[in-house]
Formats: structure tokens, sequence, C-alpha cells
């Protein structure tokens, strides 16, 4: 293969925000030791999976709705620079800023700096993941400003000082009875006799966060889409915090990657239906905020758009995976997937987890940075047949093991194993003479398995049984039988 | 080199010249194909889905429908916007036109009546674009209970036929029933920071 071009372009800086972690199978190892976050994830993910089931059954032109939404993600990243400058256009037309990051180090620049102008020290925060990959929350409190997170799933998170596990309900691995320990804990108006009922829980927050919405001056949020043509940003929501941070600061602040942007208004028809089925399983989130620019007498008067690359323009150059930029954070992937619904989503290291964050994460920081994610999966597919936008997950996985290898030029037990199966298929020969060999693994078995390889393929056994070789090859039983030839 | 210059530049690198893209196939349903009697049953169906409280009403009696929902949720003194034009006033009922209150004066109503931009009926979502009667966005969010009139001649049947009927430079919002959440073992309760109560009332034939 010649030199990809991907090569050169600037990837996510390290030491900066939540894209990396540790290897895969360590912290799946460890998530797969904890019973009750298995058991919370299994019931969360059943049942989320057979909410959309339901709801995308309903529609008669569900692969209709999604051939148009992989079309549409295709062509909005064949003309990005096209589209990015009409969206600049149309929100400077309409009393908007725009600001650009290269990455997250200038993006947290940019959002402290607009802060600090406005002289508030604190800001309200609707869920946002992207402000999460760059780690703002922890720039704004090394400047002293305090970020709070209002979505009731990001507060849980916030205050037990945890991480997000799933991107839409980013505590499922959290339940009830450790939710009502956190706020008793973290709180200080959490009333005394809380339970630990969902209701109650949500009321405590309700309470909580009421306050800081009606004296709030800054708002700072991510985005669900971005029209081109109109310079309408969109933001889809269920507890109403989005509505409340979008709607009653003097000042919002959204930072949004790159990739978010659609072309046209009528686009909005195809995402706002593959969005919310995909997503909660519902026909529609209960709020939808769209706002172009500033609108006098009506929401925040100052309106500052960050356009964040950080690694999108590296994962666009690899033809190959740069489809993994269609994405639209629905999370359904990660429901329908046999491996997160057992590691969860911490497992991954990244803000991005799921079968879409074992793509999105090593495409952004650089496969080197995220080396054991491409191979965090079965390849079993059922990510791409839920995904509404038709990314084809499987392929780009196994495209990346092989950009792995390549990059890193260290043969892999993996990489050593295929190569040496490619010779001995190339000769009938060596084919022979191999199985005769293998017949010795029966040395190694008990019971017709071999529970430890030695060295180089003792990975393979760490996690498996490999089947004890048969005592006779399928050649030697094809020349013994009765009417068989050669 | 500005961050917006050295941005763009990248993706002209990564895309390299050739731009190609297919087409977009087009074969989704653009219309629902319902009578209007249809999409207001549709509608009222997937409101009650979201558990909003759904009422029906012929234009003359609109004021006598409007009074039962608020005695029934008990509000007395409820804020509208500019431009709400109810056929007379409700007995027993304040009704306080909005020219700027702030956040908290809005957090002392028992409620806010709007009407509407369009209704999708598939959906079961009701969307306001601030023009007369439906004011500003804080108005419907703020209060803890929404009142919303739709009218039948604004309910479409698809979300894309609601994209083509809205004004994209208006601040738009969507709603789906009340506010709701699910982030704990995702059992779902409703109500957190908007409104815990909407009712509607179709108003048609």
């Amino acid at each position: 293969m010649s030199t990809p071009v991907y090569l050169g372009m600037p990837t996510a800086p390290r030491g900066v925000g939540h894209l990396r972690g540790e290897p895969f199978p360590a912290a799946a190892r460890r998530a797969l030791a904890d019973s009750q976050l298995r058991r919370n994830l299994g019931r969360a993910t059943a049942t989320i999976r057979a909410k959309r089931a339901a709801v995308v059954a309903e529609l008669p032109d569900w692969e209709e709705l999604r051939a148009a939404g992989s079309a549409i993600k295709a062509g909005t990243m064949a003309h990005l620079d096209r589209y990015l400058e009409q969206l600049e256009e149309q929100v400077t037309a309409r009393g908007g800023v725009v600001h650009w990051a290269r990455d997250a180090v200038e993006a947290n620049r940019i959002v402290v700096d607009l802060v600090r102008a406005t002289g508030a020290t604190e800001a309200v925060k609707v869920k946002s993941i992207v402000t999460d990959e760059i780690g703002l929350n922890e720039a704004l409190a090394a400047a002293g400003i305090r970020a709070r997170e209002t979505d009731l799933a990001e507060l849980i998170v916030q205050l037990g000082r945890d991480r997000p596990s799933h991107i839409l309900v980013p505590a499922i691995h959290r339940n009830r009875a450790e939710i009502r320990d956190i706020f008793l804990r973290e709180m200080s108006d959490a009333p005394p006799g809380l339970t630990d009922s969902p209701a109650a829980l949500t009321e405590a927050a309700r309470l909580h966060l009421r306050r800081a919405f009606l004296s709030a001056r800054v708002g700072i949020s991510g985005a669900n889409f971005a029209i081109a043509e109109t310079g309408t940003l969109c933001v889809v929501e269920s507890e109403g915090n989005g509505r409340m941070c979008l709607t009653l600061p003097d000042t919002l602040i959204t930072v949004m990657g790159i990739e978010k942007i659609l072309p046209t208004w009528a686009d909005l028809g195809v995402f706002l239906q593959l969005l919310p089925r995909s997503s909660t399983g519902e026909r529609m989130n209960p709020y939808t905020s769209m706002w172009t620019g500033v609108t006098p007498g009506d929401g925040p008067q100052q309106f500052h758009l960050v356009l964040l690359d950080n690694g999108r323009t590296a994962a666009l150059a690899d033809p190959a995976g740069r489809s993994a930029l269609h994405c639209i954070r629905c999370s359904a992937c990660l429901n329908v997937c046999p491996v997160y619904e057992r590691t969860g989503g911490h497992a991954y290291g990244s803000v991005y987890p799921g079968p879409i964050g074992a793509i999105l994460s090593p495409m952004l920081t650089g496969v080197e940075d995220n080396a054991s994610l491409p191979y965090a999966s079965s390849l079993c597919g059922a990510c791409y047949e839920a995904c509404p936008v038709k990314i084809d997950i499987p392929s780009i996985l196994v495209h990346l093991r092989a950009r792995h290898v390549e990059e890193t030029h260290r043969p892999t037990p993996e990489a050593v194993t295929m190569a040496a199966a490619s010779w001995v298929l190339a000769r009938p020969g060596r084919l022979r003479a191999g199985q005769r060999a293998g017949r010795l693994g029966r040395l190694l078995s008990r019971d017709g398995r071999i529970r430890r390889l030695p060295p180089p393929l003792a990975g393979w056994t760490a996690a498996r049984d490999a089947p004890a070789p048969p005592a006779q090859t399928f050649r030697q039983w094809w020349r013994s039988r009765a009417g068989g030839t050669r | 080199m500005s961050a917006r210059e050295e941005v763009l530049g990248r993706i002209r690198t990564a895309l390299g010249p050739d731009r190609h893209a297919a087409p977009v196939p087009d074969g989704y349903r653009t219309h629902a194909g319902l009578s209007p009697a249809e999409l207001l049953d549709l509608l009222a169906e997937r409101l009650s889905d979201y558990r909003a409280i759904v009422r029906r009403a012929e234009p003359a009696r609109l004021l006598e429908v409007v009074a039962g929902a608020l005695a029934e949720r008990g509000a007395r003194r409820l804020v509208v916007p500019p431009g709400l034009d109810l056929p007379g006033d409700v007995p027993g009922v304040e009704l306080a036109e909005d020219h700027g209150l702030s956040a908290r004066e809005l957090d002392g109503f028992d409620g806010v009546i709007t009407t509407a931009a369009v209704a999708i009926a598939d959906t079961g979502t009701i969307i306001l674009d601030g023009s007369a009667g439906q004011g500003r966005r804080a108005l419907s969010l703020i209060p803890d209970y929404h009142l919303c009139l739709v009218q039948a001649g604004q309910v479409v049947g698809l979300v894309p036929e609601a994209v083509a009927r809205l004004r994209p430079d208006r601040p738009l919002t969507w709603i789906s029933g009340p506010s709701a959440t699910s982030d704990i073992e995702l059992d779902r309760v409703e109500g957190v920071h908007g409104p815990r109560t909407l009712d509607v009332i179709l108003i048609g034939a």
C-alpha cells in the first residue's frame, strides 16, 4: 500500500481532554469483574434496544431515511470547507460571533476568555460530549470558573467525581441507591429524608438547579446540528435543562465539532426522524431548540460559536475511515454491542465509547494512542445494522487494525500468525507438514481443550480455550475413507 | 496563519481535488397522506402517549374548554404572550401579558397559555416559533404548567412537512410531551426543568 495521506495531519493533542485511557483489555477486565455494573448495563441496554426497535418498526421508510442520512453526511464531508464558510457567514450576519479552534487547547482558551470577558465566575452547561472531549470543565476550573452540569446524568457524574460511561445516559453505571448517596453527600440542599426513588431524586435535582438557572449569566452548550444555509443551531434534549441554558443566560457559548454541520434546512426533516428514534427510542425527544444568531428580546443577546477541529481533519484525511465523522451521537451502536454490554463505557478510555468510539477515538488521536480500541470488537456487525447513518463500523475497525500494524511496524502476534497462515496455505505440501506438526498440540490438551498455550500464543488462551487438534487431519481421513482418492 | 485558515486548509488537504459525492436518495416519505380528521386523531393519540392531556374544542366553545382545563389544573394566575387573543375573559382567572418579565417573575405564575406555529401528528410534537401568541422562549419554559392552543390547520403529518413550513430565522421550540428524564436506571420520570404538565387544546370542527 502506498503512503497513506492521513500521515502528518495534526491529531488531537495529548495531555488535555478525555480521548485516551489505559489499554482496553486491562480496563475491560476490571469492568467485567464488577457484577453491579454488568447488571445495570444489561438491563439498560436491553430496555433501550426494545424501545428503539418498536419506534423504528413504526416507520415504513426507515431504510430510505437511513440511506438519505448516509448520503447527506457523505455529501457534507465532501464539501466541508464550503459549508463551514457558509455557516460562519450566516451566523455572523445574524449577530453571532464565530471562533475557530485547531484543537482542544485552543478551544478551551477561547471559551475561558469569553466567560472571563463577561465577568461571570459560573456557567451552566447543557450536556455536551465535545466539551468533555476537550476537558473544558477542567480548563474553566483552572481559571476559577465553576462549570455546572445541568443534565441529570451529567450532574450525577460531576457530583460523584466520576466519568460518563454512555453517550446518552452517562450515569448508566450507577444505580438509584448509589445516586441517592452521591446527592446526600454532595448536594447541600438535598432533603435529609431523600429516598432512592427516581422521582424523588429527580425532584431534588430540579430544586438544586432551579436557582442556578434563574440567575445564570453564561450558558455553554454543544450542538446536535448546525445548518450551513441558514446558520441555525439545533440542540435536542429531554429534561428542559437545555432550554434553560440556551434561553435564560445573557451569553451563550456553543462548542461544536466541525463535522456536526448539515448543508440545508430541509436536511433536518431526515435527521430529526433518525436521531430521536435511534437514541432514546422515542418518536421525538421532549424538547428540541433551534436558534439562529441573536433574536432581539428573546434569549441570549451574545452568541458565540466555537468550531473545533481537534483531530477531525486527520479523520477526514483517511478516505477509508472518514465516515466515522458521520456519527450523530445517537448511541444505538452501544446498545446493540455485545462487547459494550459487558464492559460498559469506561473501558474504552474515551468520551466516545462503544463501537463508534472504537473507530472515532483512534482516528482523532492517531491509532498509536488508542491502539487497542480497533480490537475491542467481535466484528459481529450489529452496530452497522443499527447505525442510522449506516457507518460501516466493522470495516473501519478492520481498516484501523491494518493501519495500526502499518504505522507501528512492530509485528503483533496476530500479524505474525496471519503472515504464517498465508505462507502455509500457499502450498499444499506446507499445509500437510503443518497439520502433522499441529497434532503435537494434543500433547498440551486435556479433555479435548487446550487451556494454556505457550508464548507467543498465550494471549489467545488467556480469555478462551483452544480446541485440541484432532488425532487425524481431514486429509488423512479423506485418504482413508472408502472411495477416497489421493 | 489564523486558526480559521489553518483548519480550512487542513480540510482542503484532507479531501484533495476529487470531491465526488453520490446524490441523496429521496425515497423517504414527505407527506403522510392522511385526511385532516385523521391528522387530528393521530396527533391526539401521540400527544396522549407522552401523557400530555388533550382536549378538543370547536372554535365557538374554546373559552369554555380553556376554563375547564385551568379549573382542573387549579391555575388562577397565568402569563400570556402579546397577541394571544382569547375570545373573552375566563371567570376567576387573571391573565398577565408578558412585557419583559424577569425569570423570577415568570417563576411566580401558575402557568402559561400560548398558541403554536405547527404541530406534527406522527410524532406528537407542537412547535412554537415566537411569533404573536407564542411569545419568547422563556415564557413557555419557566412556568410549571403549559396550556397550548393548536388550530386544526396547523397540524401536519410528518417531520419533513413541519420543517418545510417553519421559518429558520425564528427561535424554535419543539415540544413533545412534558419534560422528562430516564437518567436513573432508565425509569421515566416526567417533569424535570420544563413545565411538568402540558395540556393541549385542538381547535377544529
